[in-house]
């Protein structure tokens, strides 16, 4: 097979090379810049947070032990050659992993309740006042954008040691979060539809009721069963501080270096998170499914 | 609706049955459901000891609280605090890039067009999941206890559980790379490693880069709480004052975590429409 490759003439061919050359030149120079800025900011970030490079080699290996040590018995064989022994405070932690899972059930629903009632006043398209839309939206911001477990901090101290606290602080965060999910939603939805319900003279409540509603609930249930898969993870750390379920356990379990309790608690917390993953993946897929039918 | 004449009703029920005759267990679902989901809120509430006198007390000692955070006041400790960010935006972005350093050679292997044995990759994903599955502040704690307290301890918490993360994403952006690159590349005779770097690697990198960018964002929330159990930067001041009940240090301290996660916010936005354009980031 023969190819006929045209060469242009070499006057042509040098300037075009000429530009090419600037052209790469110019993009490899801006590239190298960003890379420098980054090091000389991963420079700045290892002084402030005391990393020596060193050390991370040793400890790594510490790290790695830290896991061997987790894995064997008190008389020093594998874990796994004596299930009764490893687990064997299963019923209690059990109890507490129930306890989780409920604490995040429960703070999940509140927190749907209370962002089903506010996103329709901080969309965009259908809140009735723009101050109140700013309202919400700021109030919102702020309970999702401060850390779940530093409300469950100040929770605890007001609202007293127990799951409580956690409650309340997942119900808080995942109402803003869920706010904006939701709002954001709200905002994708068809307009005709309101149009039409209020030219038959309904007042605003019907029209959120039978307009919109009906274009969103699939989408709210998803998004709901999201961030309860999310509060699962987030309540198995509340008992960090006081706030209930299987971290208090745990936090007891690695400072007093308890260690086969450790990779139990920790496996049991996996396998749960991994049910809830699969089993809320499964839930929606249906609900998506039956809105695809209809 | 009820002026409606009956017969044009029976020529409409007859015209839409599955509307006007659904079955019991369709009109049952939906309330069924609800009545459930009822029930175990209910059990919730009654197991973890909830009692309206509590949460009434509660509330008033809430307000209380509230009440004495205002106005926001950081005392004499200012440049302590203010040094305590630097700290926590130094864990965020050492252990954001540690973890995605770490996690791109091994998303290569958890990638299915590039290891096709489903033998091979399994094993990759459910280690990348477990790694997922527990919570960065246990990670913290468990570096507290191997490198003892300290930032350098929030550092690694936060490069593990990334870690996981990236690895998923990571092996994702592979997968939705485009094949016929890399295909070309072998059509002129470059090896795997070649196709690897010149096929796959200018599709994924802007990528990558946008999601390292959008989680150093979301870690330096992380960072701001891993903290609390002792691995430095704002953290442990907040729950420090939080258990001396300075309420206008903590109020101060939670502004400064916003502003400072707003700040980055708007820095990482812009820097990652710079990076790969105006295109949507996954």
């Amino acid at each position: 097979m023969t190819i006929a490759v045209s060469v242009l003439p070499g006057q042509q061919l040098a300037a075009l090379k000429a530009a090419y050359r600037k052209a790469v030149a110019r993009k490899r120079l801006r590239f190298a810049l960003g890379a420098v800025l980054f090091v000389v900011a991963l420079l700045v970030a290892a002084i402030g947070a005391e990393v020596n490079l060193r050390t991370l080699f040793t400890y790594f290996g510490n790290f790695i032990s830290y896991f061997d040590r987790i894995l064997k018995l008190d008389d020093g064989t594998r874990v796994w050659s004596n299930v009764g022994e490893w687990f064997w405070g299963w019923r209690k932690w059990l109890r507490f992993l129930g306890e989780t899972l409920l604490i995040s059930y429960v703070g999940t629903l509140i927190g749907t309740v209370f962002a089903f009632v506010l996103n329709f006043f901080a969309a965009e398209n259908t809140a009735p006042w723009s101050w109140l839309r700013f309202t919400i939206r700021r109030l919102l911001e702020f309970a999702r954008t401060v850390p779940g477990i530093v409300f469950a901090l100040i929770f605890v101290i007001a609202f007293g040691l127990g799951p409580m606290a956690g409650v309340l602080a997942i119900a808080i965060h995942s109402t803003g979060a869920l706010g904006k999910q939701f709002a954001e939603i709200v905002e994708n939805a068809d307009m005709k539809p309101v149009e039409g319900v209020r030219a038959t003279g309904a007042s605003w409540l019907s029209c959120m009721r039978f307009a919109v509603l009906p274009q969103v609930v699939a989408g709210y249930a998803s998004y709901a069963l999201l961030r309860f898969e999310i509060n699962v993870r987030e309540a198995s750390v509340m008992g960090f501080v006081g706030a209930g379920g299987i971290g208090q356990e745990l936090v007891v379990a690695i400072r007093k270096f308890y260690y086969s309790d450790v990779s139990a608690i920790l496996l049991m917390i996996v396998v749960t998170v991994f049910c809830i993953d699969i089993g809320t993946g499964l839930l929606r897929g249906r609900l998506f499914g039956r809105e695809a039918r209809t | 609706m009820r002026q409606m004449p009956a017969a044009n009703r029976d020529e409409l029920r007859a015209r839409y049955p599955d509307i006007f005759n659904r079955p019991a267990s369709a009109r049952l679902a939906t309330p069924a459901m609800l009545l459930i989901a009822l029930g175990i809120f209910a059990f919730g509430l009654f197991d973890l000891n909830f009692s309206p006198t509590r949460l009434f007390a509660g509330l008033h000692q809430l307000g209380w609280i509230t009440l004495m955070m205002l106005p926001p006041d950081p005392g004499s400790s200012l440049p302590l605090y203010l040094k305590a960010l630097g700290e926590t935006l130094s864990i965020a972005l050492l252990g954001t890039t540690l973890a995605a350093v770490m996690a791109l050679p091994v998303s290569l292997f958890a990638a299915r067009n590039i290891v096709r044995s489903n033998f091979l990759r399994f094993p990759v994903r459910r280690f990348l999941d477990s790694i997922r599955g527990i919570d960065t502040l246990i990670w913290a704690l468990v570096w507290i206890n191997v490198v003892g307290l300290g930032p350098f301890a929030g550092v690694l918490a936060i490069a593990v559980s990334d870690f996981g993360a990236f690895g998923k994403l990571f092996s994702e952006a592979i997968e939705a790379a485009d094949q016929k690159e890399v295909e070309g590349i072998r059509a002129s005779g470059g090896s795997s490693l070649h196709e690897i770097r010149f096929g796959l690697m200018p599709q994924v990198l802007p990528v990558i880069a946008g999601q390292v960018l959008y989680y150093i964002e979301s870690n330096t929330r992380s960072a701001t709480i891993i903290g609390i159990v002792g691995a430095g930067g704002i953290g442990l001041q907040l729950a420090e004052q939080i258990r001396v009940l300075e309420w206008q240090k903590v109020s101060f301290l939670i502004l400064m975590i916003l502003v400072a996660v707003a700040a980055i916010d708007w820095i990482s936005g812009k820097l990652r429409f710079a990076i790969i354009g105006r295109r949507a980031v996954v």
